[in-house]
């Protein structure tokens, strides 16, 4: 079957099945590489993308649904936010293999969108879904904290 | 009769003497020649009927280009350890070029070029030190003498700093890209001058950074699994689900009948699904039918294995135990009633690293090029052509970042490269990227193997230990050799010093089940061995852990252990109070050259063990990068606390039962601790920073538990069954 | 002097430390390898394999006619609240009527991974919501269970931990419960998120019976005075 799904701002033709996971969707039909499979089973946050601008695994949406939304990945999310975090992220040396980092930039985009001056139990709450096998979560909630008092700063 | 074969004989002895005199001169000259040329004749082994990379002037890992970049060619594996910094800050330094001018690019597998690729043991730093310190250095010098013929001055007087090339006394100053092509035809010095630690202006310095970070920060980096190609296939194994079974038969009718799957067939690791999209690949592979011959294969169930190695190391099995440390003999002396006797069990453990393992390979007749993140390049060049029937040369490994290993990309047989290779050879040349599921990565093997450990330890009257005894059970970590990595870490240890005799013992069984090497390999539970035993004895001993520790340490004369035990008491707080209900546990482990101390604040609630804060003490010799060596340390103990809180791999009539991080748990954010880490000062060659981190936070957490309830910890992982769930940690805190 | 020589340099040490070894590593990788690819095997080729279907085992819920032989009324109305409890205290039901804040899953009950909290309305935390994974139907290809109401039951309705008497009483306290004996029936005979527990997909083992038949049970059961086990 054919489905017309908005991507990044852009409305794709895809022709496949309806229940192929619209993570595989980007990657190969798309070629967008940017949204990692982890896991394949919403456990790891890997693939996260913003589904009408919330945060969502892309591994366990289907192309049938995932073409009646406007899905953002992490090539074409924008923002003064967006660029605080990565900032943020450079600053702290965030990533070590970085594999996960763009979900986890991801997840931070859409809790900073939520919440403005996130607390500690805020970014547990909020980042615990996304799993770091280096273990950089220190790092990534130094950089929350830092993008969000920068975003808050009035320059 | 009787004459001819007298004169032929002596015709034949002419001839064999001819023969064994030519051969012996000939082999003596080969083997002479290998022996003095040992690097060049393996690079023309392995890379012969192979391309090089562009000649540069200043040798195969630096190139600058007039545009003022200097780019550094790494040729270890980037899987996060930040290795690519690294070397790039030692030839910086030695070249004395400005750090934001520098950039870093991954080489292709070739020995001949770059000598060995092979990224493991932490030694990316230790065994590349003087090998980029002298390209440097070297550079720099054609550099000084360039500039030395052009302003006619004697190059002594010559200095360079952040890139700028200067005579102060005529105060001319020059770029690199001014003098690149006058430098460029400069000899390379033999031995040039290398600067003494007090010099350095940026290793050591906070300057020192990842060049990756925003490229891993905006989904840009590129890994194998990214990776498409024009025409490109992608293809999925389904592999048996026991070690050692072997494929019976399939059934492919209703995998064919998948739309986008282009063939399928058996392949030395299962059956191969092949297909335009990966997931088509999955799905073709769902509709498999398969039966497996289970013939060989291993069939026992986790508490089995447990069972048949308490049996093992009480000698109730016919596996013949190899000594791995010894001192004195008191085999036939019987141990006192008041012995302290310790048994260990360690479960088997996965890597699980974000990227599932991947590759991507196209053979076309006799030529391979494949794209990975191949771990140890110069095995998998090898391991590939023998897959693809040609000669290493032949194989061209495009080598890009991994998305993590912690040693599961290492293996000795490059396993799932090989399987790549293998499916290509039969697409007709259309490039294939093999990917493999988080549930297939999670049951392959390697895995941290499980072992048994029984101690005793028979104390004198002052608390010191005066007897060893281990007996230890581990399959081999090797393909080929003594099982010495099992024991790696409690070998030759410092708390052996005040015992007159040890009796140290490794039983190696063998079945089917595959172990490799693991973050840390050895050390990730013989320091909790060790340092928990220590802690054990100290209580006995009535004595100070930290204070029962340095004895051992002021015997051996260890002042490199001794800094670190000081240094740590110091930044944990050692000996002060803290509140009600929390406890500090201390662990100092040395592995791969570098010593490791931590002391973890941990806090029991419903019998989990949480750990709020870890402060940790490192000697790794030179310190290059401070703040990746605090990331790294940071990652270790991660790791570590993932593995000693949930980390277990269970076998249920032979078929591993954890499929993804629902079952195989890993630490999330809300349950990192915070880390502080301190480095101590060193003029010593830079050791490994990779993996030593690993070791010591099992151990710190369980003396923390000992301290609390006095009891000790002989199994991991702390947690199991239905408590092996993450838990929310930050509300426990502060309550 | 060539760059070779020099790159590779301090001959002595290198060949002390790594050389020979890795040397000796490349040779026992060379021959191992080189004996396995040149090993003889052969492969098997696809041949037509019968689909063993495994007979589904259908857990049946006793009908509500079944307990009319039971004159007295309220031990009747026991035997059908029991009998109702078979599908109340089932893991597809009490998984997402905790006691604490976050869910259980699978038939061991086991903690909710990832770690995930109720928040306020019951559909996750303002930051990571339910509907981050979960959509509106079961997705096969992930594993992942879903229902347009995927949320958790107040807290006030826990179930695990109590013993099914207990959570009888609870049903029936319309300040727990929220629900007037109508709600209640409507509730667990036409509410889909409830629904879903007879149809939980992948390997997830269903309650027993049917809706109906379970909707059966809880109007009998309402109908002959809603007596409560002990």
């Amino acid at each position: 079957m054919s489905y017309a799904i908005s991507v990044n701002g852009q409305v794709h033709h895809v022709e496949d099945d309806g229940q192929t996971p619209l993570l595989w969707v980007l990657r190969d039909t798309l070629k967008l590489s940017g949204t990692k499979y982890g896991c394949g089973a919403a456990q790891c946050g890997a693939c996260t993308v913003h589904v009408d601008g919330k945060p969502m695994r892309s591994c366990t949406l289907s192309l049938e649904r995932a073409s009646s939304a406007r899905i953002t990945t992490i090539e074409a999310v924008e923002g003064a936010d967006v660029r605080a975090i990565q900032d943020a992220w450079v600053a702290h040396d965030v990533p070590q293999c970085g594999f996960c980092q763009s979900g986890q930039v991801m997840s931070a985009i859409a809790l900073l969108r939520t919440v403005e001056k996130p607390t500690d139990r805020d970014i547990d709450l909020a980042m615990s879904g996304n799993l770091c096998r280096c273990a950089t979560y220190n790092r990534i909630r130094a950089a929350i904290h830092d993008a969000a008092s920068k975003l808050g700063t009035p320059t | 009769m009787i004459d001819l074969p007298e004169k032929k004989s002596r015709f034949r002895m002419t001839r064999r003497r001819l023969i064994l005199g030519g051969s012996l001169i000939g082999g003596a000259l080969v083997v002479g020649y290998i022996a003095t040329n040992p690097m060049q004749v393996a690079g023309a082994i392995l890379q012969g009927g192979g391309d090089d990379p562009r000649p540069s002037a200043f040798g195969p890992f630096i190139r600058i280009t007039d545009d003022g970049w200097i780019t550094v060619v790494n040729k270890q594996q980037e899987l996060g350890q930040g290795i690519h910094a690294g070397l790039a800050a030692i030839v910086a330094e030695e070249l004395d070029a400005d750090w934001d001018r520098v950039r870093v690019v991954d080489s292709r597998s070739n020995f001949r070029a770059y000598g060995p690729q092979m990224t493991g043991a932490s030694n990316g730093i230790a065994s590349n030190w003087d090998l980029m310190r002298n390209a440097g250095a070297a550079a720099r010098a054609m550099f000084v003498a360039a500039a030395a013929l052009r302003w006619g001055v004697p190059s002594g007087s010559i200095d360079i700093r952040n890139g700028i090339v200067s005579h102060l006394d005529s105060r001319r100053t020059a770029t690199f890209p001014e003098l690149l092509a006058d430098a460029s035809r400069q000899p390379p010095p033999d031995s040039p001058m290398l600067k003494q630690p007090a010099d350095y202006r940026l290793i050591g310095t906070d300057k020192v950074r990842r060049k990756d970070s925003l490229s891993k920060s905006t989904g840009a980096q590129v890994y194998t699994q990214d990776i498409q190609r024009p025409d490109m296939l992608v293809a999925m194994v389904a592999h048996s689900p026991r070690f050692g079974g072997t494929l019976a038969r399939f059934d492919a009718s209703d995998a064919r009948k998948v739309k986008g799957v282009v063939d399928v067939f058996a392949t030395e690791t299962g059956v191969a699904v092949v297909a335009e999209t990966t997931f088509a690949a999955w799905k073709g592979r769902d509709a498999l039918r398969i039966e497996w011959d289970d013939s060989e294969a291993e069939t026992r169930s986790t508490h089995e294995l447990v069972r048949y190695y308490h049996d093992i190391a009480a000698g109730r099995s016919d596996v013949e135990p190899a000594e791995f440390d010894s001192k004195g003999d008191d085999s036939e002396v019987p141990f006192d009633d008041d012995v302290a006797d310790f048994a260990f069990d360690f479960p088997y453990l996965a890597h699980a690293p974000m990227e599932t393992l991947d590759c991507v390979a196209q053979v076309n007749g006799w030529d391979v090029s494949i794209t990975s993140g191949a771990h140890l390049a110069t095995v998998d060049q090898v391991y590939a052509a023998f897959a693809a029937r040609t000669i290493p040369g032949k194989v061209d490994i495009e080598v890009v970042p991994a998305g993590g290993s912690f040693g599961r990309r290492g293996v000795l047989s490059s396993d799932y490269l090989v399987e790549c290779v293998r499916i290509a050879k039969r697409t007709d040349g259309r490039p294939v990227k093999l990917m493999w599921s988080r549930e297939d990565e999670i049951a392959s093997g390697y895995f941290r193997p499980m072992s048994h450990h029984r101690v005793w330890v028979q104390l004198g009257r002052d608390g010191f230990p005066t007897r060893w005894r281990i007996h230890s059970v581990c399959q081999s970590l090797l393909p080929v050799g003594p099982n010495s990595l099992a024991t790696e870490g409690i070998t030759h240890s410092p708390y052996f010093s005040t015992a007159s005799t040890v009796d140290g013992k490794i039983f190696t069984p063998t079945f089917p089940v595959v172990v490799g090497l693991w973050r840390s390999v050895g050390h990730s539970y013989t320091a909790l061995v060790m340092e928990h035993i220590i802690d054990q004895l100290a209580r006995r001993a009535g004595l100070d852990p930290a204070a029962y520790r340095r004895v051992f340490y002021e015997k051996v004369e260890d002042k490199r252990r001794l800094a670190v035990l000081d240094e740590l008491c110091l930044k944990a707080g050692w000996g002060t109070p803290l509140e009600t209900g929390w406890a500090r546990g201390l662990a100092i482990h040395e592995a791969f050259g570098t010593i490791v101390g931590q002391v973890a604040e941990v806090r029991l609630v419903d019998g989990r063990p949480l750990v709020r804060r870890v402060v940790a003490v490192v000697d790794c010799g030179i310190a290059i990068a401070h703040d990746q060596i605090a990331a790294q340390m940071e990652g270790s103990i991660g790791f570590g606390l993932s593995a000693a809180l949930y980390g277990a791999i269970t076998l249920k009539d032979g078929i591993v039962q954890e499929t993804n991080f629902d079952r195989y748990l890993v630490l999330r954010m809300n349950e990192m601790p915070v880390v502080e880490t301190h480095i101590i000062a060193s003029t010593s060659r830079p050791t490994g920073m990779g993996e030593p981190g690993v070791a010591p936070i099992a151990p710190a957490v369980a003396n923390a538990i000992l301290a609390l309830t006095g009891q000790p910890t002989s199994r991991l992982p702390f947690l199991d069954g239905n408590a092996r769930s993450n838990t929310d940690v930050s509300a426990q805190f502060n309550g | 002097m060539s760059w070779r020589a020099s790159a590779f340099g301090n001959w002595r040490r290198r060949l002390k430390v790594g050389v020979l070894s890795v040397l000796g590593l490349i040779v026992v990788v060379g021959a191992g390898g080189l004996a396995y690819a040149l090993y003889p095997r052969t492969m098997p080729q696809t041949q037509s394999i019968e689909i063993k279907l495994q007979p589904a085992e259908v857990e049946r819920l006793r009908l509500a006619s079944d307990f009319a032989a039971i004159a007295d009324l309220n031990e009747r109305s026991v035997a059908l609240f029991e009998e109702a409890g078979r599908v109340i205290q089932h893991p597809r039901c009490m998984n997402c009527h905790p006691q604490t804040d976050r869910p259980t899953q699978t038939d061991a009950m086991r903690a909710h991974v990832p770690w995930v909290t109720r928040g306020l309305d019951g559909g996750g935390a303002s930051t990571l919501r339910c509907s981050t994974c979960h959509g509106d139907t079961n997705f096969e290809p992930s594993g992942v269970p879903g229902n347009p109401t995927w949320m958790l039951a107040p807290i006030e309705m826990a179930w695990q931990g109590k013993t099914l008497g207990d959570i009888c009483r609870q049903l029936l306290d319309p300040t727990r419960s929220h629900m007037t004996r109508e709600e209640l029936l409507r509730h667990m005979t036409e509410d889909e998120l409830v629904g879903w527990a007879w149809h939980p997909g992948a390997n997830r083992r269903p309650v027993p019976g049917a809706q109906a038949e379970f909707g059966a049970l809880i109007k009998a059961w309402l109908e002959t005075g809603a007596a409560c086990p002990p």
